[in-house]
C-alpha cells in the first residue's frame, strides 16, 4: 500500500516537473518570437515612414531641380542624387582593385604570418567609425590641397569600401577547389595567369556580391563626407570642388525647422533607401537565382553539406 | 631549346613575382592606413596636448572663443560610454534571443527572417536619424520618457530633468536598434557553430529546447557571444548620424550625462557637429582631432578584442570538425 502511495507520489513529482519545465520553454519560446518582433517593428516603422512621407515630395522636379532658397521648398535634390552617384564610382575606382588585389593576397598567399596579421587588421579596420576615415582624409588631402573636394570624399568612402570586398573576395576565391587550379598549372599556365583567367572567372558572382554590398553600404555613408566634399548647392563643378550627397542632403535639411525642409528630407530619404534596398534586394536575388548553377552557389551547399 | 625553355620560365617566374609583389603591397595597404592614420591624428592634434596635457581627458571646459580657449573632452567620452552601454543593455539581449530563433528555426522562416533583421543594418545612418527625430521621438517621448518622469522624476536621478525627446535615452534606443543586425548575425553565426552532436546529446537526455539551449549551446559558445557583444559595442562608439541628430548636442559640462532625459553629447557627435566650423589655426580644430584619436583608441581596443574573442570561438568549430 505505502509503496504504491509514493509511486504515486514520484509520479506526481515527475508530471509537475514536466510541466514546470514544459512552461518555462514556452515563455522563452514566447519571449525569443517578441525579440524577432521587436527587432522587426522599427523596420517596417522606418520603410512605411519614409515610403509614406517621401511620396508626396516625389515628382520630376524634385529629382532634377537644385535646391531653391532655404526654406521656400522649392527646387530638389538633383546635385545630391547625381553627387551620390559619382561620389560612389569614385569610390568604387579606387576601393575595388585594392580590395580585389587584397582579397587575391588572402585567399592566394594567405597561409604566413603576415597574412594572418593582414586579415586580423583588415576585420579590425572594417569597424573603424567612419567619421575617424573621414578626418583622416581631411587630414591627407583637404589640408594638403587647400579646400574641399570630391577627391577626399572618394578616398575616404574608398577607405570604407576596400576591407569589405578584401574579405568577401577572399572568401569566394577559398571556394574555388584547388583542382581548378592544379588543372590550370598543368596547362602550364603561369600562376597570375591561372588567378585571374580561372580562379576569379569562377568565383565572379562573389565578387560582384561583394562589390555591391559594399556600395550599399558607402551610398549610406554620411559622416565622412561631412569633412570632404562639405555639400553644396549646385550641380557637379569639377573633382577639386565641393559636391552635394544623399545622405548630406538628408542632414542638412533635417537641421532646418521648416516643414517644407522635412517634407523634402523625407523625400531624398526615399531617394537613397531605394538605391540601397535595390542594391540589396538586388543581390540577394542574383545570390539565390545562381545558387544552383554558379560554382560559387554549388560550392555553398556542397560545403553545408559536409558540415552536417 | 633548352635556352628558349629557361628563358620562359625566367619569365614565367618574373611576371608570377610581380603579381605576388602587387597582391602584397595591395594587401599590407591596411596597415600601412592604419599606422598612418594614428600618426596622423596623433600630429595634427599635438597642439592641444601640448596646451591641456592629460587634462584634455579628464577636463569638462569646452570653450571655442578665442583667447578664451579651453578643451577638455570628458564629458563626450562619458557620453559616448553611456549611450554605449545603454544599447548593449537593450540590443545584446535582444540579439541573443533573434539568433536563437533564427539559428533554431526551419531553415524557410528562419533564412528570411534572419534577413530581414540583416536589413536594419542596410538602412543608412542618417535614415535612423530622420525617422527617430520625426517619428520615434514624439512617441517614445510621449509614452514612455513623460510616464517615467512622472513616476520616478523625484525619486531616482535617471529620470530626472523634463524629457524633451532629444536625449541620451532616445540615442541609446536608437543605437541598441542599429547595433541588432550585428550582433544578431554574428551570434547566429556563432550559434551555428555549435557541434550538432552535442545539441542532439541534450535533446536525447530528454531536454527542452530551451534547455538544450542552455546545456548545449550557451556554455560551448560563450566567449564567441561575447566577442559579438563586443563587436555591438564597437558599432554603437563609432556611430555618428543617428546620435548627433538625436542626442541634443549639449556642449562642455553640461554634456555629463547626469540623466536620461539630459541632451548630451558623444565622440563622433561633437566632430560631426563642428568639425566644418572649426579654425585650423586656433585650438578648435586640434581638440577635434584629439576627440577622434581618443575614439579612435577605444575603437580599435574595443575590436581588438572582439576580433580575438571571435576567432578563438570559430577556430574551435574548426577543430570540433576535424575532430
Amino acid at each position: 500500500m505505502t509503496s504504491l502511495a509514493k509511486r504515486q507520489e514520484y509520479r506526481n513529482l515527475f508530471k509537475q516537473n514536466v510541466e514546470r519545465r514544459l512552461l518555462v520553454d514556452k515563455a522563452v519560446r514566447l519571449v525569443v518570437i517578441a525579440c524577432v518582433i521587436t527587432a522587426i517593428v522599427p523596420l517596417g516603422s522606418i520603410l512605411v515612414e519614409v515610403f509614406r512621407n517621401g511620396a508626396a515630395a516625389i515628382s520630376i522636379e524634385f529629382l532634377t531641380q537644385v535646391p531653391g532658397p532655404v526654406g521656400s521648398g522649392e527646387g530638389g535634390i538633383g546635385p545630391a542624387i547625381q553627387g551620390t552617384l559619382i561620389i560612389i564610382g569614385m569610390a568604387s575606382l579606387i576601393g575595388c582593385p585594392i580590395g580585389v588585389m587584397s582579397g587575391i593576397f588572402l585567399a592566394e598567399f594567405g597561409d604566413n604570418r603576415l597574412a594572418r596579421t593582414v586579415r586580423f587588421f583588415n576585420d579590425v579596420f572594417m569597424e573603424f567609425p567612419s567619421i575617424v576615415l573621414g578626418i583622416f582624409a581631411f587630414l591627407v588631402i583637404v589640408l594638403v590641397l587647400g579646400h574641399f573636394s570630391v577627391w577626399a570624399g572618394a578616398f575616404a568612402l574608398a577607405l570604407i569600401m576596400f576591407p569589405i570586398v578584401a574579405r568577401t573576395t577572399e572568401e569566394s576565391l577559398k571556394m574555388v577547389p584547388v583542382t581548378y587550379r592544379e588543372a590550370g598549372m598543368a596547362l602550364g599556365l603561369k600562376q597570375w595567369v591561372v588567378t585571374v583567367r580561372v580562379v576569379i572567372s569562377a568565383a565572379k558572382s562573389g565578387l560582384v556580391t561583394g562589390v555591391l554590398l559594399a556600395v550599399a553600404r558607402i551610398g549610406g555613408e554620411t559622416a565622412p563626407l561631412i569633412m570632404t566634399i562639405l555639400g553644396s548647392s549646385v550641380f557637379f563643378r569639377s573633382f577639386d570642388a565641393p559636391m552635394d550627397a544623399l545622405p548630406l542632403r538628408i542632414w542638412s535639411l533635417s537641421l532646418l525647422p521648416y516643414d517644407s525642409a522635412q517634407l523634402q528630407g523625407w523625400g531624398a530619404a526615399l531617394v537613397l533607401i531605394m538605391i540601397i534596398l535595390a542594391i540589396n534586394l538586388g543581390v540577394r536575388y542574383f545570390v539565390l537565382k545562381k545558387k544552383n548553377t554558379s560554382i560559387l552557389g554549388g560550392l555553398i551547399s556542397q560545403r553545408t553539406g559536409e558540415d552536417r | 631549346m633548352g635556352k628558349s625553355l629557361t628563358a620562359s620560365t625566367g619569365r614565367k617566374a618574373g611576371a608570377d613575382k610581380i603579381f605576388k609583389l602587387g597582391a602584397t603591397v595591395a594587401g599590407t595597404f591596411v596597415l600601412a592606413v592604419i599606422v598612418l592614420m594614428v600618426f596622423q591624428l596623433a600630429f595634427e592634434s599635438y597642439p592641444i596636448w601640448e596646451k591641456e596635457g592629460f587634462g584634455f581627458v579628464t577636463g569638462t571646459d569646452w570653450n571655442t572663443i578665442e583667447g578664451r580657449e579651453s578643451f577638455g573632452a570628458l564629458p563626450y567620452v562619458l557620453g559616448t560610454l553611456a549611450t554605449a552601454a545603454m544599447a548593449m543593455a537593450i540590443g545584446v539581449p535582444l540579439s541573443i534571443g533573434i539568433a536563437m530563433f533564427v539559428s533554431d528555426a526551419p531553415a524557410k522562416i528562419g533564412g528570411p527572417l534572419g534577413f530581414l533583421v540583416e536589413l536594419l543594418a542596410a538602412v543608412p545612418s542618417v535614415i535612423y536619424g530622420l525617422w527617430g527625430l520625426y517619428v520615434f521621438k514624439e512617441y517614445f517621448r510621449d509614452f514612455v520618457e513623460k510616464p517615467l518622469h512622472a513616476a520616478f522624476g523625484d525619486s531616482i536621478f535617471l529620470f530626472s530633468g523634463t524629457p524633451f525627446g532629444l536625449d541620451i535615452f532616445t540615442a541609446s534606443i536608437i543605437l541598441a536598434i542599429m547595433i541588432i543586425p550585428t550582433v544578431s548575425s554574428v551570434a547566429r553565426e556563432i550559434m551555428k557553430a555549435v557541434p550538432q552532436q552535442q545539441k542532439e546529446a541534450a535533446y536525447m537526455l530528454g531536454a527542452t529546447r530551451w534547455e538544450m539551449f542552455k546545456l548545449a549551446v550557451f556554455p560551448y559558445a560563450k566567449t564567441g557571444l561575447i566577442g559579438a557583444s563586443v563587436l555591438g559595442l564597437g558599432r554603437a562608439v563609432g556611430e555618428t548620424m543617428a546620435v548627433t541628430m538625436l542626442i541634443g548636442n549639449a556642449t562642455g559640462a553640461s554634456a555629463i550625462p547626469s540623466s536620461l532625459f539630459k541632451p548630451s553629447q558623444t565622440m563622433p557627435s561633437i566632430i560631426a557637429n563642428e568639425f566644418v566650423e572649426a579654425s585650423p589655426a586656433g585650438f578648435h580644430l586640434p581638440a577635434l582631432i584629439g576627440v577622434a584619436l581618443i575614439l579612435l583608441g577605444i575603437a580599435i581596443c574595443i575590436n581588438i578584442v572582439a576580433h580575438v574573442l571571435v576567432i578563438r570561438m570559430l577556430k574551435v568549430k574548426e577543430g570540433a570538425i576535424n575532430n
